[in-house]
């Protein structure tokens, strides 16, 4: 099959670094012009639109970063990712750990309501949401982000959790038993912390889902006081739509988390997103 | 309720747990209904009240002629909604968009990234940090993303315009406002943001063939190409499967980055189901139409989940849903 010869490799490899180089310009291309472009002004910008800065200009970073609105906007979603990854994760650990230990009658039904959630396209549900979110004053609240986000995460973790529940053996179950621990005790101080790189995924899972989310926020946060990250540069893009240079800067510091957040915890993003991927 | 130990072997994983074979038997500690109730009360209210309740009711709401005002619709207007949906315009160009992006995705964008896979499957110093970096787009938010690429792409000698100015290309396109090619420049970002998922995906596929099967192969006097169309493909094809499925129900769903790209426009020429659902729900208040094209849009995504398990996902693969994409 592979022929190993030093010049048919040397050709093998050349073929592969076209075509890894080509993709990695496709790739990294609008990326580095927002980062540069962001140390631009507007009439570089225009004048020198594919060339370094120069001079470098902080200023466009500075201003964002010194705008009480950038730090709102972080610290709304973060706060709205973390909550609502508590929520998905706990109720979804609890509600997995019976499905996976217990047998009672309705327990396949009730799992395949919640399989069945996964049908449900979130678009689908919008707009009764919104109806039901007006209806408990939940606008304009972060969480009427949470709430139906944590929910809808609810069927892709329960199903991803039960089935690593259930490949914990039953004698480590049967000794907490004898040993006189109670089902909640043995949820909490065994199987959880037995389950630490599975809840892990699905937290990342969670997180991420929630710090993308657009459309619910869009939907529910009508007031600046609440808006997340994606929100706020589509807004502030059509706000300081000529100024290019500093919507640029905007756009990479919001891409920045993300990215460090990816460069930190790549296994576990990349294992938890295909995972997640294949499961959904 | 009543209550027995849980059978052993889970049909989900065919891992069998060590208690599969012995007679389930009763347990002392065995928790009671109001136990198993707890544990399972707050997520299934969150489920019922958040999933299940607004489904049902874009379900009823569709049959009727309602502004989303006064408490709850009395307007009843039968299947005229749905009636509407199929002589409106827009809902049908939103499908042959659907059609369009899907056909480009399995013709064009999954091609690309199962190349991509086999390359980076291959040894070569560097490998690693392709790899990481051809993730990067999927890991960045759809409405970031989106932003990012209409400053890229803005008319008047924008980025893109100067780009291919440079290889002699004089581009005086309206990439976004174009309507003839709106779709294809949408089509474009789309690759961008997920050839490297698609890639993550397949590349865990071909890491799950066995080496030996390789060098069986070589020994019998194969080909590498012999090799790759009589092994790879074929055992490839669960992973392919899967993708082809992802893809095309992610593309049913496709808002965030084309509402903040182009709104839908011009002239609704890059709409798709999910903003014209938007647009006539919150824009226009026409919370029954809206809710007929969000049911739409939810048979559209169950009607093809039902066929292609029924018909591409195959017996020999159940359970596969649930299960990372390569195992088998």
């Amino acid at each position: 099959m592979k022929v190993n010869t030093p010049r048919a490799r040397l050709l093998r490899h050349t073929g592969i670094y076209v075509a890894a180089f080509l993709t990695t310009a496709f790739v990294a291309t609008p990326i580095l012009f927002a980062l540069l472009g962001g140390f631009k002004d507007n009439q570089q910008l225009r004048e020198n639109a594919l060339g370094l800065p120069n001079p470098w200009n902080v200023q466009n970073y500075t201003d964002v970063l010194e705008s009480g609105a950038f730090w709102q906007q972080v610290f709304s979603s973060i706060f709205i990712a973390l909550i609502t990854t508590f929520i998905v994760v706990a109720c979804s650990a609890m509600i997995a750990f019976v499905f996976a230990r217990f047998a009672f009658r309705g327990r396949e039904g009730l799992f395949t309501l919640f399989a069945a959630g996964m049908m449900f396209p979130f678009a689908v549900a919008v707009l009764p949401l919104f109806i039901i979110l007006r209806s408990f004053e939940l606008l304009n609240s972060p969480l009427g982000v949470i709430l139906p986000q944590a929910a809808f995460g609810l069927p892709l973790t329960i199903i991803i959790l039960r089935t690593f529940f259930r490949s914990i053996p039953g004698e480590v179950e049967e000794a907490a038993t004898i040993d006189g621990a109670g089902p909640w005790l043995f949820f909490t101080r065994i199987l959880l912390p037995m389950s630490r790189p599975v809840l892990a995924t699905t937290s990342v899972l969670a997180l991420v889902g929630s710090w993308n989310s657009f459309l619910l926020p869009l939907v529910v946060l009508q007031k600046s006081t609440w808006w997340t990250l994606p929100l706020g540069v589509t807004q502030f893009s059509g706000q300081y739509a000529s100024d290019t240079a500093k919507v640029l800067a905007f756009v990479m510091l919001a891409m920045l988390p993300a990215l460090v957040f990816y460069a930190f915890a790549e296994r576990h993003l990349i294992s938890g997103l295909t995972s997640g991927g294949t499961k959904g | 309720m009543t209550l027995k130990e849980s059978p052993g072997a889970s049909p989900v994983t065919g891992r069998s747990d060590r208690r599969a074979g012995t007679s389930p038997r009763r347990r002392s500690g065995r928790p009671g209904a109001g136990t198993l109730a707890t544990f399972i009360a707050p997520g299934l209210m969150l489920f019922l009240l958040f999933v299940i309740v607004p489904v049902l009711f874009a379900a009823y709401v569709a049959f009727f002629r309602w502004n989303g005002l006064g408490g709850v619709p009395t307007d009843f207007v039968g299947l005229e909604n749905f009636r509407n949906l199929l002589q409106d315009e827009v809902f049908l160009g939103d499908l042959w968009r659907l059609g369009l992006i899907v056909v480009l995705s399995l013709a064009v964008q999954l091609p690309l990234s199962f190349g991509l896979a086999m390359l980076l499957h291959q040894r070569f110093p560097g490998r690693t940090a392709f790899r990481l970096l051809f993730f990067v787009p999927y890991v960045l938010t759809e409405a970031v993303t989106a932003v990012l690429f209409r400053l890229v792409l803005s008319p008047n000698r924008g980025f893109a315009d100067s780009l291919l100015a440079t290889v002699g290309i004089d581009t005086h396109i309206g990439w976004l406002s174009d309507r003839n090619i709106v779709m294809f420049v949408i089509f474009g970002i789309l690759t961008w943001k997920f050839f490297g998922f698609h890639m993550i995906l397949f590349l865990a596929g071909r890491q799950n063939i066995p080496d030996e099967l390789y060098e069986a192969a070589a020994i019998d006097g194969a080909t590498g190409a012999q090799a790759f169309r009589s092994i790879t493909l074929p055992l490839m094809g669960p992973t392919v499967r899967m993708i082809v499925f992802l893809s095309i129900i992610g593309s049913v769903q496709l808002f965030d980055l084309v509402y903040v790209l182009t709104g839908g426009g011009p002239f609704h020429a890059s709409e798709t189901l999910a903003i014209t659902m938007y647009e006539q729900g919150f824009q226009r208040n026409q919370i029954g139409y809206a809710s007929a094209l969000s049911i739409a849009m939810f048979l559209i995504s169950l009607v093809f989940a039902l066929l292609y398990q029924r018909f591409v996902l195959n017996r020999d693969l159940q359970g596969s849903l649930t299960n990372a994409g390569g195992n088998r």
